[in-house]
């Protein structure tokens, strides 16, 4: 084996270039440092990889996802149990990985939620409200170790770099209407107003009211007006194109790391972007006290070292937590004794979806949508916004009305009692395509001693390294959240007066079903948290074995929410953004006491 | 002139247009001649009466044949996707795995289509005495119910592999623009209803519930 050539060292590397990466790339250039991203993927921009119309294509984004990573030359493998086989998630189903430039940032919805501030201090919180045995000893759950009030400038400051629009429920500790009753105390409304309501939206929206909830637009990263952001980055407004998640966005409307953040860095002399660059490993030195750099392969196949001073993970959760264990750094998660931390704590989401299908004088025209401007949402039976003491689990779940583009191949609704073929699904397919709307349901769910990642011993990526493994199945809190939740989604919808209506949810016995789209909000495996013997890093987002190594992104999360994860991850990039200005670069060293 | 016409100004809007005033009425089939490129003449006909099947030509709406669909399939045979490049392909394989962990065969889409149809038509022959293609309609619906349900054994493709195959590639072909061989003349996105690549939508913000009269237009920059 040839030994990799060694490059010039640099202050910092950056592993990962979506939104955590572009927001910390931002940070460290700010400050005068000498910083090289390295990103796996192709370098992307919106002209001319997402231009209109060629970027209109469902089958080459939505299906085969052409922005997406490739599985062949990198997957995770999946098992239900920790005594089963695992097996490679060979072609996409239930989540989709982002690639390249922007990363996942580029393809996403734009359902930019903050977390609710019990969300942060979620253990103690249940132990206070509800006494100290109502957690069953399974669940693995952990408080944040920083606050909703340290978080909000900074989800304020995220939210106005993605010229995000909707409405504030409570502005510094008033209670506005039109907005989120549940949500934490804002310091300032959002940037550009909602979006006027799509019909199915509508519908639901007036539908929540005869019930007593409250619904309001979603906060969505997809600017409603022409808008600046405080770097001085244009947005335009959405024109509810249909082509949004899945996609990259040709309008400069949804914010992704392109249209709000790299403008700004692309011609900073201090900041080198290497796309089709393959982080293999992150190197320390002899005493394990210290990130020395990375090691990767360039597009070329050659195996480069780059020493830093600084090492920034941010790439996907997942992929942060391989690169840990690849790089044998911090103690791995050991199911059978509940100790380690690496790999500890996956999580996912449960989601549910009750589809309405309304007569023909009804006009849903599921096209028109974005993956959030347009929609309505409630949040009265998410996190703990409402007694649980007798509902018999923790957590809940956003519900949200409205399509995000009705594009045919993946989102055509149908009532269950349809064939999948012939002559009477041609017939269905008029009768319901443009008459029918989803309700769905986002929820939380909870980490358990026996979820939890690893790397696989059977299966390798590309270059022969080992690919990770999810250990990962379905605990009866969350089947329970899910019936509950769909109970109310499900009076919702009868109350918008559909002909008939159909729900799609899982039940006890079913198991985590890899085929189906549900959510790529995948989190844990190398979360936040107040010791290390419970975490892998501390609340600045610094590891615990590493202080020159600092881990972004959704693996930082000690269980899951019931919102999507951007606006949170964004949120404590910001934050450690903050300490490492302030504190870190003046001063390298750990910036919590162990 | 609103945005959407502006920017359908960059594509060939003249043949486009001349494109479609000739074929905006009639069957897409007609005077469409296509030779596939993978599939060989007894797996043409297989997915050609199958796809017929799946979506019937008969009755109201298009049809899968007409719209395109065994067209699309045969090249996207040709593309990575029927190579398998999309998929992480290495083994070893477990086909036993619970379905809940998706995928676990070693063939490709290709290989589904190639070993799949001869052994469909070899249980046809079996069963009938005749190729797939050749038996009527109802026996046909008949056999692909069979593949559907898992009730036909062949050797080595699973029935239902290969079915869940064609099933998925038909609907992707029916529903896809144009640029990719299926939904000719978007007459599928016609039959429901779909505006198609129109992607803007500025003009209806305010006017939901209200049935959108527009119809379709493609990436090529045919309209209707």
């Amino acid at each position: 084996m040839t030994t990799p050539r060694k490059l010039r060292p640099v202050d910092a590397v950056i592993i990962g270039f979506g939104w955590t990466g572009a927001i910390l790339a931002k940070t460290l250039t700010d400050a005068g440092l000498h910083v090289v991203a390295l990103e796996r993927g192709p370098a992307r921009d919106t002209a001319p990889d997402f231009e209109y119309p060629r970027i209109a294509d469902e089958l080459r984004h939505g299906i085969r996802g052409e922005l997406w990573q490739p599985l062949a030359s990198e997957t995770v493998t999946v098992r239900h149990a920790v005594n089963d086989t695992a097996v490679p998630y060979r072609k996409y189903g239930s989540f989709v990985l982002g690639n390249g430039v922007g990363g996942a940032g580029v393809h996403w919805n734009g359902m930019l939620w903050r977390a609710s501030p019990e969300d942060l201090r979620f253990r103690s919180h249940i132990q206070e409200r509800y006494g100290k045995h109502f957690i069953p000893p399974e669940m693995t759950i952990q408080d944040y170790p920083v606050s909703f009030e340290e978080l909000e400038p900074h989800f304020d400051h995220f939210e106005k770099v993605c010229g995000t629009s909707g409405s504030a429920g409570n502005l510094r500790g008033t209670l506005r209407s039109g907005g989120n009753p549940f949500e934490g105390p804002r310091s300032d409304e959002f940037p550009t107003p909602p979006l006027p309501a799509i019909h199915a939206a509508q519908l639901f929206e007036k539908a929540s009211a005869q019930l007593g909830y409250r619904a309001f637009p979603l906060p969505a990263a997809n600017s409603s007006a022409a808008f600046t952001n405080p770097y001085g980055v244009r947005l335009g407004p959405c024109n509810l194109c249909g082509y949004c998640e899945r996609f990259g966005c040709f309008l400069y409307s949804k914010a992704s790391p392109q249209t709000t953040i790299l403008p700004v860095l692309a011609a900073r002399p201090n900041l080198e972007v290497r796309t089709g660059a393959y982080v293999t490993r992150i190197l320390q030195d002899s005493s394990k006290k210290r990130a020395t750099g990375v090691l990767y392969v360039d597009a070329n196949g050659q195996e480069l070292e780059q020493p830093a001073d600084l090492v920034v993970l941010s790439a996907f959760q997942m992929h942060n937590v391989r690169l840990l264990l690849l790089s044998g750094i911090g103690t791995p998660y050991d199911p059978s004794t509940g100790t380690g931390v690496v790999g500890k704590n996956y999580a996912y989401q449960m989601c549910g979806i009750t589809t309405a299908f309304f007569s023909e004088d009804t006009h849903i025209n599921p096209f028109i949508g974005a993956g959030a401007a347009g929609l309505r949402a409630i949040d009265d039976f998410n996190s703990d916004h409402y007694d649980h003491s007798k509902v018999g689990f923790i957590g809940g779940a956003t519900i949200y009305a409205g399509a995000t583009g009705g594009r045919p191949i993946e989102q055509m609704l149908l009532p269950p009692t349809s064939p999948r073929w012939g002559a009477a699904w041609k017939a269905a397919i008029r009768r319901h395509y443009r008459h029918s709307a989803p309700v769905t349901l986002q929820g939380t769910v909870m980490s358990y001693r026996d979820r939890y990642l690893s790397l696989d011993p059977t299966y390798k990526d590309k270059y022969g390294i080992p690919l990770l493994r999810i250990t990962f199945d379905w605990h009866d809190n969350e089947y329970r959240m899910a019936a509950y939740t769909a109970s109310k989604m499900e009076e919702i919808v009868r109350h918008m007066k559909p002909q008939t209506q159909a729900t799609l949810l899982l039940k006890p016995g079913n198991h985590y079903d890899t085929r189906i789209y549900q959510s790529t909000h995948t989190t844990g495996g190398a979360i936040m948290g107040s010791n290390p013997v419970s975490s892998v890093i501390n609340r600045y987002s610094q590891s615990w074995d590493l202080p020159n190594l600092f881990i972004y992104g959704a693996s930082a999360f000690p269980q899951n929410i019931g919102y999507n994860p951007t606006g949170l991850l964004a949120g404590l990039a910001y934050f450690s953004a903050d300490k490492l200005k302030g504190s870190y670069l003046k001063s390298p060293g750990p910036l919590v006491s162990a | 002139m609103d945005r959407r016409r502006f920017l359908l100004g960059a594509a060939p809007v003249g043949l486009a247009t001349l494109v479609t005033a000739g074929c905006a009425r009639g069957p897409g089939v007609q005077g469409h001649s296509y030779a596939p490129s993978y599939f060989r003449p007894s797996e043409w006909e297989f997915v050609q009466a199958a796809v017929g099947r799946l979506i019937p030509g008969d009755g109201p709406g298009p049809g899968g044949v007409e719209a395109g669909v065994p067209e699309f399939i045969d090249r996207q045979m040709e593309l990575p996707y029927g190579h398998g490049s999309y998929f992480y392909m290495k083994g070893p394989f477990h086909p036993d795995s619970p379905a809940t962990l998706g995928y676990q065969l070693r063939f490709t889409p290709r290989e589904i289509y190639r070993q799949g149809i001869e052994e469909a038509n070899a249980a046809a022959r079996a069963s009938h005495g005749i190729d797939f293609a050749r038996l009527e309609a109802a026996r046909q619906d008949e056999f692909l119910e069979s593949m559907e349900k898992g009730l036909l054994a062949f050797a080595t493709v699973p029935a239902p592999a290969l079915f869940d195959q064609l099933l998925e590639n038909t609907r992707e072909g029916y529903f896809c623009d144009p640029i990719h061989g299926g939904n000719r003349d978007m007459v599928a996105w016609r039959w429901i209803g779909f505006p198609g690549a129109r992607a803007d939508f500025t003009d209806w913000i305010d006017q939901a519930g209200v049935k959108y009269p527009y119809g379709p237009v493609s990436i090529g920059g045919a309209h209707t």
